[in-house]
């Protein structure tokens, strides 16, 4: 029986070794945070000695106020707001338009076939490149943008979410036939479920991917969102506005990540 | 061949088509199992013994010959056959008590009835506690014995064993089989079972077919009568016949390590 059970009665030793991982994992927090401070005193501290030219590499405090300005005009929420909607738009079209299309392919073997090398060549193909005919197609505006996103990830997720369907054992599909079970079963009860975690990775991947895609997007038309922003700031020359666009962006991807992250783990419960 | 047949094959043949040619996997295969009855099949690896059970299972078509199970033409999977694999395949993301119902989900049959006949399944062989469990949590011993309540619990009349104890070490087999042979009994379902392990073969069957390699064909067949108390597999190894029929079917085999 290979229950694990955490007793409360454990022996000193044992105490003393779950204090040893938790002490190293406060160490390992403790130097990322320091990390990051050292980087942002150093930065501060070399531009007010004017070791650089804050007015080229902007400074924490002109970031900070810059951030200030914006939230007490009201503009960061807009900003913010619209990117994130187009972010999250383009990665959730990508992911459910890429599951739909793999689960297709996973179907119909003929399909897969013929899909093959169509996939392998859009799949190197720079996504961004098709930005200036999405553009003349879809119009100077959000579904552009969405647009951009939704290819970026799409293909991707494609590829990895079927090479997950058929990886899945084929013993575990001959058990299902052995009850009888239909393909559709198939694909409900083992083949989608056992994927799970691929498609998750998948979801990570196209975190990353669908803020490629809109900011791409926004560089190339948009009149709101922090791919707007970074571009005006750097067509009128302030630093400050660009940095702190990316800073913004940084902490909405990291957010979003985190948000799949935590699915993960939701889903994988009691899962080994 | 009697009425009492619960499976009947005859001049069974099984042609492999691959883009290299036609491979014959099994020969005029024609053999006939009794309700209750317990039958092994050894033979040589890739003789096609799986293959008899997929057959019997109707997951794949015979090339010519017929398969009957209860007298009625097999045409694709049925609830009368239950298959445990190798592998116990438990599903991760379900718990115990959903892996079993798995078949009733599949075959559209989770009824209040059937429910509690598969949970009453699980109490009855100690598993009760584990309901809520999931796979990992149980040792391989265990986790092959859920594989047959999972199996158990469509209410197969018939049972394809496909070693079902070949992945897990000599002790938890030796057990295992003892108690998978106590709950067929008990359930009074007929047996049949693939396995290349001599012994196995012996001390669990009423019947013995011997296949010869590829193209699998039945080479001889022996009716095992042990004398012994107690019809435990383990027991049953210290009969002093056993070492009479090891050495025939070991020489019938005709093992080479080249």
């Amino acid at each position: 029986m290979s229950v694990n059970k955490r007793h409360n009665n454990d022996s000193p030793e044992h105490l003393a070794y779950l204090n040893k991982i938790k002490q190293k994992e406060i160490a390992v927090r403790v130097s990322q945070i320091a990390i990051l401070l050292a980087f942002l005193a150093l930065w501060e501290l070399a531009a007010s000695l004017k070791w650089i030219d804050s007015f080229i590499t902007s400074q924490p405090t002109r970031i900070w106020n810059t951030i200030r300005n914006l939230y007490q005009t009201g503009e960061l929420y807009r900003h913010v707001f619209v990117t994130l909607y187009e972010t999250i738009i383009g990665f959730t079209l990508g992911t459910i338009t890429g599951t739909a299309i793999a689960i297709v392919l996973w179907w119909s073997d003929f399909a897969a076939k013929v899909a093959d090398p169509y996939l392998v060549v859009l799949n190197s193909l720079p996504k961004v490149a098709l930005g200036p005919i999405i553009i003349v197609w879809m119009g100077a505006g959000t579904a552009s943008i969405v647009t951009m996103a939704l290819l970026v990830s799409v293909i991707v997720t494609v590829i990895g979410v079927l090479n997950g369907f058929l990886d899945v054992s084929p013993d575990k599909i001959k058990l299902l036939k052995t009850f009888g079970a239909t393909k559709r079963q198939i694909l409900t009860k083992v083949v989608l479920p056992a994927s799970i975690p691929t498609i998750i990775s998948a979801l990570k991947i196209n975190v990353g991917m669908s803020w490629v895609g809109v900011i791409v997007g926004e560089f190339l038309v948009s009149k709101a969102g922090l791919g707007y922003l970074a571009v005006y700031g750097g067509q009128v020359f302030q630093l400050d506005l660009v940095m702190t666009s990316v800073i913004i962006m940084l902490v909405a991807a990291a957010l979003m990540y985190q948000g799949v992250a935590w699915l993960e783990k939701r889903y994988m419960k009691g899962r080994r | 061949m009697n009425e009492q047949s619960i499976v009947i094959m005859d001049a069974v043949n099984l042609n492999y088509h691959s883009p290299e040619g036609e491979t014959p996997a099994l020969e005029d295969i024609s053999l006939s199992v009794s309700k209750g009855e317990f039958i092994s099949i050894v033979g040589p690896s890739g003789c096609g013994k799986t293959t008899i059970l997929s057959l019997i299972a109707g997951l794949i078509r015979p090339t010519s010959g017929r398969i009957l199970i209860e007298g009625k033409e097999v045409d694709g999977p049925s609830s009368k056959t239950g298959y445990m694999l190798q592998q116990d395949h438990l599903f991760e993301w379900r718990t115990i008590q959903q892996n079993v119902l798995l078949g009733l989900e599949i075959q559209g049959k989770i009824t209040k009835e059937n429910k509690r006949r598969a949970i009453h399944l699980l109490e009855t062989y100690g598993l009760a506690d584990f309901r809520d469990h999931y796979p990992w949590q149980l040792s391989g011993g265990m986790r092959q014995r859920v594989a047959l309540i999972r199996t158990l619990a469509i209410n197969p009349d018939l049972l394809l064993l496909d070693e079902p104890f070949s992945a897990l070490d000599y002790q938890t087999r030796l057990a295992l089989s003892d108690e998978v042979a106590g709950i067929i009994r008990k359930e009074e379902k007929t047996a049949l079972l693939v396995t290349h392990d001599i012994s196995e073969a012996i001390s669990m069957s009423d019947r013995i077919l011997v296949l010869s390699k590829r193209p699998g064909s039945v080479k001889s067949e022996y009716s095992i009568h042990l004398t012994g108390e107690n019809r435990s597999p383990v027991e049953l190894r210290k009969a002093p016949e056993f070492r009479n029929y090891f050495n025939k079917i070991w020489k019938e085999l005709d093992v080479h390590v080249s």
